[in-house]
């Protein structure tokens, strides 16, 4: 009884996932009247602007990894470190994106940089581009953070420090070849989830008017029947992607040897 | 670690190490939003006033409001509902142990899986030409949308759409917390003497309140701020807080910026009173569970 119950429960709720990934897998293969075929993903691949979009958002994804590695990593080695009072504060802070939508972040980003601002970055495709980057890495600082601060906690990093240190090693030696590659699994982490927000986010490029992938998955869906549901395909492919890569790092990841203290 | 205070006082060089990150919050997630907060009470003079904030009461700002608040409520309540009986069934209800990884997998990528592709799958699903309308009008003749009053572009089609992501965030959240849940707890309830409801209602329930509850703000919070997938599903008419957003930021569709600002300002409040009841609640199940 109790397992009918289980069962009934589990296999309706699943039919709100499997529903929708079979309408669009069965709606993008039917372009051609009357069988299946590929039509609608060639007519995407073979759209320029598909190309163009997309490698913006990749190379944006890419940038913000690397910016948002050298941005939360040194911090929060620094403060497990240093400076533990601080750890309130910083993980208030990496939690305000949660508190504040997408949409008014980038409302506060137009009003502050616009062109007749003390930082005009929104004057130029650079500055702009620039912008969207510090956007992004603001969206993805709540992931990223939790992965690195994770990471930082199941291993010693003061006596790494202090090894390396009577070693003679600089602070960029520790950071670069000591710490970083301890948590290196956690930075993958944080990097895939980075990934996976960056290249299909729709509202802050649309609203800083960047050539992102988000915005031409929009124009796509207001103007063609067909390529919206390959489209759909194509995201929820990268999506899985990225979230298999994270359960494969970590499953992949050497143990830490345990500590005895 | 010897080098502190041997000359009195050392310049705070420590500082240092976070100053990147403090300059990087505070230009670009602390100064934004204090903008808006200043915006939402600067007249077009430049003075104080409350006229903006006043001004939201106009009907059409009330009933995005309104409508937003609906569908986050809706939304957070059928997921908690829908996501709590699956991962019940999959911890407590004695299904095979091997589904439990791939739903938590799963879970995982479907939580992640939002914005403008979900909206086109929902509407290749049930949509006007989606596969099960196509399938219920050719195989029974009926018209979902004359038969049960259901459209995909309006807010119960933004729920449906919305549990999307919401029936797997709940699944991640409340299994370790139904983990948590001891054999031990049951095993001393029945020797008690107590039936299965009376151990549900007693003692297992009161200990997953704060879970629930916490998850049901975040789910709320979660779909408030959404902007993608409704966009994409009814287009800039629809009349909710962050779509209404997104035409004042595009093109003042309100005619006053200060507006606007406390258009936003309404939107962190609302936010914020939910993450904020979600982050305590967190620390409180966190205190129990230790």
């Amino acid at each position: 009884m109790k397992l009918l119950f289980a069962w009934s429960a589990f296999l309706l709720g699943s039919l709100i996932f499997i529903l929708p990934l079979v309408g669009m897998t069965e709606f993008s293969l039917s372009m051609r009247r009357g069988e299946y075929s590929f039509d609608a993903y060639a007519s995407v691949l073979a759209d320029p602007q598909f190309r163009a979009t997309f490698t913006y958002s990749v190379v944006m994804a890419l940038v913000t990894i690397v910016f948002g590695v050298l941005l939360v990593v040194p911090t929060a080695y620094w403060v497990r470190l240093r400076m533990p009072y601080l750890r309130p504060v910083v993980e208030f802070i990496t939690l305000m994106p949660l508190v504040i939508p997408a949409i008014v972040i980038v409302f506060g980003y137009i009003r502050l940089y616009n062109t007749s601002s003390w930082l005009p970055l929104t004057g130029s495709d650079t500055g702009t581009n620039i912008l969207l980057m510090f956007g992004y890495t603001a969206l993805a600082l709540p992931y990223m953070y939790r992965a690195v601060d994770t990471g930082l906690r199941s291993i010693d990093i003061a006596t790494l420090t202090e090894a390396a240190q009577s070693l003679g090693a600089g602070w960029m030696t520790i950071f670069g070849r000591v710490i970083l590659p301890n948590v290196f699994v956690s930075v993958l982490s944080g990097a895939f989830l980075t990934f996976a927000i960056v290249i299909g986010e729709f509202t802050l490029a649309a609203l800083l008017n960047r050539p992102a992938f988000g915005p031409y998955l929009q124009l796509v869906g207001a103007n063609k029947a067909y390529e919206p549901s390959a489209l759909a395909v194509i995201s929820f492919a990268i999506t899985w992607l990225c979230m298999g890569l994270i359960q494969i790092v970590v499953r992949l990841a050497p143990r830490p040897p345990a500590q005895s203290h | 670690m010897s080098h502190a205070s041997s000359s009195g006082r050392r310049l705070p060089t420590q500082w240092l190490g976070v100053a990147p990150f403090f300059l990087f919050a505070f230009l670009f997630l602390l100064l934004p939003a204090v903008s808006i907060v200043v915006g939402a009470f600067r007249g077009a003079d430049g003075g104080f006033t409350f006229d903006n904030v006043a001004g939201l009461k106009s009907p059409t700002i009330l009933n995005a409001y309104w409508v937003s608040i609906r569908v986050s409520f809706w939304s957070a309540l059928l997921g908690c509902l829908i996501g709590f009986a699956m991962a019940a069934a999959v911890v407590l209800g004695g299904l095979p142990r091997f589904i439990r990884s791939p739903l938590l997998t799963f879970s995982g990528v479907a939580s992640n899986f939002a914005g403008l592709p979900l909206a086109f799958a929902f509407i290749a699903t049930i949509g006007p030409a989606g596969l099960i309308t196509v399938w219920l009008r050719t195989e029974f003749g009926i018209n979902l949308r004359a038969a049960t009053g259901f459209n995909l572009f309006s807010t119960g089609g933004l729920i449906a759409t919305y549990l999307f992501f919401q029936v797997p965030l709940m699944i991640l959240i409340i299994t370790p917390a139904l983990d948590g849940l001891r054999r031990e707890w049951r095993e001393a309830a029945e020797i008690l003497g107590a039936t299965p409801a009376q151990y549900w209602r007693m003692i297992a329930f009161p200990i997953l309140v704060p879970s629930l509850l916490g998850t049901f703000a975040l789910l709320f919070a979660n779909s408030f701020g959404a902007v993608a997938t409704a966009f994409a599903l009814a287009g800039p008419q629809l009349n909710i807080a962050p779509i209404l957003l997104f035409s004042q930021i595009r093109g003042d569709v309100l005619g006053s910026p200060g507006l606007g600002y406390a258009l936003a300002l309404g939107m962190i409040v609302i936010t914020g009173i939910a993450n904020t009841l979600y982050l305590w609640l967190r620390s409180r199940t966190e205190r129990w569970q230790k």
